[in-house]
């Protein structure tokens, strides 16, 4: 190369992107950088014929009947964790809650804000972690936005997803719904999602790893709806705050009192070792892939055993049982006997010194 | 759960506790001292399978409590400074100083750490050679060991940037302060099976002869408990005062002797004040000369304050058992974990904490009696 033609190289304008792996505000700046990350990065993924109009807004067929919406933002730390990733859980999480309202999950839409630097490789998993997700769930993902923040004032990357369901049978579960002489079942073991994510996001080292339990739960829904349509008074995925913030929320809007027992509730021995060790209580520790159901207690049993055919409730149990007496508050029995509130938390749970 | 389900049984729980409701031939009353036991006892409802055998009164025994209101102040002010990175146990974020906690220095700007090892602090201190990393060192005997640790190896390794706040309470001193109120109604005691397991139990031996009550090394677990109140009650029985260990699996009379070495050598005895108590002789832990370079107080020149409790807070006749927490006109109203008036209703260890979040269904049942 000549003296002249570096110099005119050097001087090319506009300056051409160089290769990256990584996040850049251009990819924020709704120029090529922004075509070629939607067309590099999302696309091959998440490719349906919806998403694929690239159009302004998705255009969807309308069904008769009542939608269910639901909006959550995900911005967990760190954003891979074992047994999945902030793109896993922000489609299960918004398809979970879209389900716990009796409602079949149609379509999902999601919103990311992506930090500067970001590696493409963090972003390759995350995007195929959710089109995955969405894919088993089969709902489509039909629109999506994107927008990038200087480093340092975000945490890699967040995600904001929307559900629409339809409500097509007559399941219609509510909190206020729970009454007096209904049982109390848990899917599945409980609290595996938080402590997996305080695990990896404090290198706590534990020996055995725990992962995720981040699933969707629809598959469970459609059989307790299919079989116990309108009986099924109550659905909540246990999700911030555990089982313990679930059930003050449906004693409080139902004005029933609520009586779990402590023996009952399926824990992992992974999960409940962490939880002694760090002097947390497992009752308000996340889970991401199980779901309280309150139904009449003459369906208990068959409810249960209904979970329990498919993998995802292979633990499922009866955990406690909804009551007249204490309108508005939980109460366990303990495993020795005695009895003692389960109330809701200030704040999150901080770890104990000793 | 290996090793915890065994003592979590609820058969032989029932079964121990008829053994203490039938040795009782009147009403005992017991303290267990550590904030821990309190915990297990109000959260199984253990009280509830003693009848009228045995009152339990909580001691003083939550490191989260007990550390005085100057020094959360003295976290607060480090914990504001740009150049700190503030770090310590969780439990101590919530915990209210004059104006506000460490949760709201953190929302202001200030770094605040939740760390799980005094260790990890000295490793962060080594990461970010350009900010000082400070370590609020709280506790009984049991975190002591690692706090000396701490400070040992940044001596070691010369991290320069890592010192520490320290509130360290000792035990023994507490009880023979209890013991000598006019008002003391305690005639035995649970002694913390933890602190034993650092400190040995034989300065419990003197405490045990001089006052002539008995004390049960006792474990965290139900069945634990119950078993340090049944060898406690037979000792009341029979007219016996002696040191006793129910947590053999984890205590014998000489402690862990390395513990301790390390402890003595970075750490001397000295009068400390205890929150809700007051001041008790040689009952506290600080830095020896030596690494006296370590001390955050005199590396970051904090003079001497003094500050007001908030005067409707009963916490120091709750932390000395002469007030149940629900007895205290302002529990469950005026304070609650939301808005504490004192460090007993932040800590997942102390008493009014544990009262209002575990046993608020009960003490909503007909009174009982103070």
């Amino acid at each position: 190369m000549t003296r002249t033609a570096e110099f005119v190289n050097g001087l090319t304008c506009p300056a051409p992107a160089p290769p990256t792996e990584r996040i850049q505000l251009g990819h924020g700046s709704g120029g090529k950088l922004s075509a070629a990350l939607l067309k590099d990065r999302f696309l091959p993924h998440l490719t349906n014929p919806v998403l694929r109009q690239l159009g302004d807004a998705a255009v969807v067929p309308v069904f008769t009947g009542e939608i269910a919406i639901s909006t959550d933002t995900f911005v967990v730390n760190p954003v891979e964790f074992p047994g999945g990733n902030i793109g896993s859980l922000a489609v299960h999480g918004t398809l979970n809650d879209v389900a716990m309202m009796g409602a079949v999950p149609r379509f999902l839409s999601a919103g990311f804000v992506l930090e500067e630097g970001l590696e493409f490789a963090v972003l390759d998993r995350v995007i195929g972690a959710m089109a995955a997700a969405a894919l088993a769930a089969g709902v489509p993902l039909v629109t999506g936005d994107t927008k990038v923040v200087e480093r340092g004032k975000a945490d890699g990357l967040y995600i904001n997803t929307t559900g629409i369901g339809t409500l097509d049978g007559p399941c219609r579960p509510a909190p206020h719904r729970a009454a007096n002489g209904d049982a109390v079942l848990v899917s599945g073991p409980i609290g595996a999602h938080g402590m997996a994510v305080m695990a990896a996001r404090e290198g706590l080292g534990f020996e055995a790893e725990i992962e995720s339990d981040s699933a969707t739960l629809y598959p469970l829904v459609a059989r307790l709806a299919g079989r116990f349509g309108g009986d099924v008074h109550v659905l909540r995925d246990p999700t911030r705050g555990g089982v313990a913030s679930a059930l003050n929320e449906i004693a409080a809007a139902s004005q029933c009192g609520i009586v779990l027992e402590e023996d009952a509730l399926p824990i992992q021995g992974s999960v409940a070792a962490a939880c002694e060790m760090l002097g947390l209580d497992p009752l308000y520790v996340a889970g991401e892939g199980v779901m309280l159901v309150i139904l009449p207690a003459r369906h208990a049993e068959a409810a249960v055993a209904d979970m329990r055919s498919h993998p995802l409730g292979a633990c499922a149990a009866c955990i406690g049982r909804v009551v007249a007496d204490h309108p508005g508050m939980v109460v366990m029995r303990t495993g020795i006997g005695g009895t003692r509130v389960v109330d809701m938390l200030p704040g999150d749970q901080l770890p104990r010194i000793c | 759960m290996k090793y915890l389900a065994e003592y979590r049984d609820g058969t032989m729980a029932r079964g121990i506790a008829a053994q203490i409701r039938r040795t009782a031939t009147r009403r005992w009353v017991l303290m267990e001292v550590c904030g821990g036991q309190t915990h297990t006892i109000v959260k199984q409802g253990l009280d509830e399978l003693l009848g009228d055998s045995v009152e339990m009164i909580h001691g003083p025994g939550c490191p989260v409590c007990v550390t005085p209101l100057e020094q959360i102040d003295k976290a607060l002010a480090l914990a504001a400074r740009p150049d700190v990175i503030f770090t310590s146990f969780g439990d101590m974020l919530r915990v209210p100083g004059s104006e506000c906690d460490l949760l709201q220095i953190r929302a202001r700007g200030g770094t605040v750490r939740i760390v799980y090892s005094p260790l990890d602090a000295l490793a962060l201190a080594a990461r970010n050679p350009e900010r000082e990393v400070v370590f609020f060192a709280v506790g009984f005997e049991t975190t002591a060991p690692a706090n000396a640790m701490a400070v040992w190896r940044a001596r070691e390794l010369g991290i320069r940037n890592f010192s520490v706040l320290v509130s360290h309470v000792t035990v023994p001193p507490a009880m023979v302060a209890l013991l000598s109120d006019p008002a003391n109604r305690v005639q035995g005691f649970l002694a913390a099976g933890h602190v034993c397991t650092v400190m040995g139990w034989k300065e419990y031996e003197p405490i045990a002869a001089g006052f002539k009550v008995p004390i049960v090394v006792t474990g965290f677990e139900p069945l634990d408990i119950l078993e340090g109140i049944h060898l406690a009650v037979r000792q009341l029985e029979e007219g016996r005062h002696e040191v006793e260990n129910q947590y053999a699996r984890a205590v014998t009379r000489e402690g862990t002797v390395p513990a301790r070495t390390l402890v003595e050598r970075v750490f001397q005895l000295v009068d400390r004040k205890w929150r809700g108590i007051g001041e008790i002789p040689a009952s506290g832990l600080a830095l020896r000369e030596e690494f006296a370079e370590f001390d955050a107080e005199r590396r970051f020149r904090l003079g001497a304050i003094t500050v007001e409790e908030p005067v409707e807070c009963r916490a120091g006749a709750v932390l000395r058992g002469q007030l149940k927490p629900h007895q205290c006109p302002a529990f469950g109203t005026r304070c609650t974990p939301e808005h504490p008036l004192g460090a007993p209703m932040v800590s997942s260890e102390g008493a009014c904490a544990a009262y209002y979040n575990y046993g608020r269904f009960r003490t909503a049942q007909p009174a009982e009696a103070p």
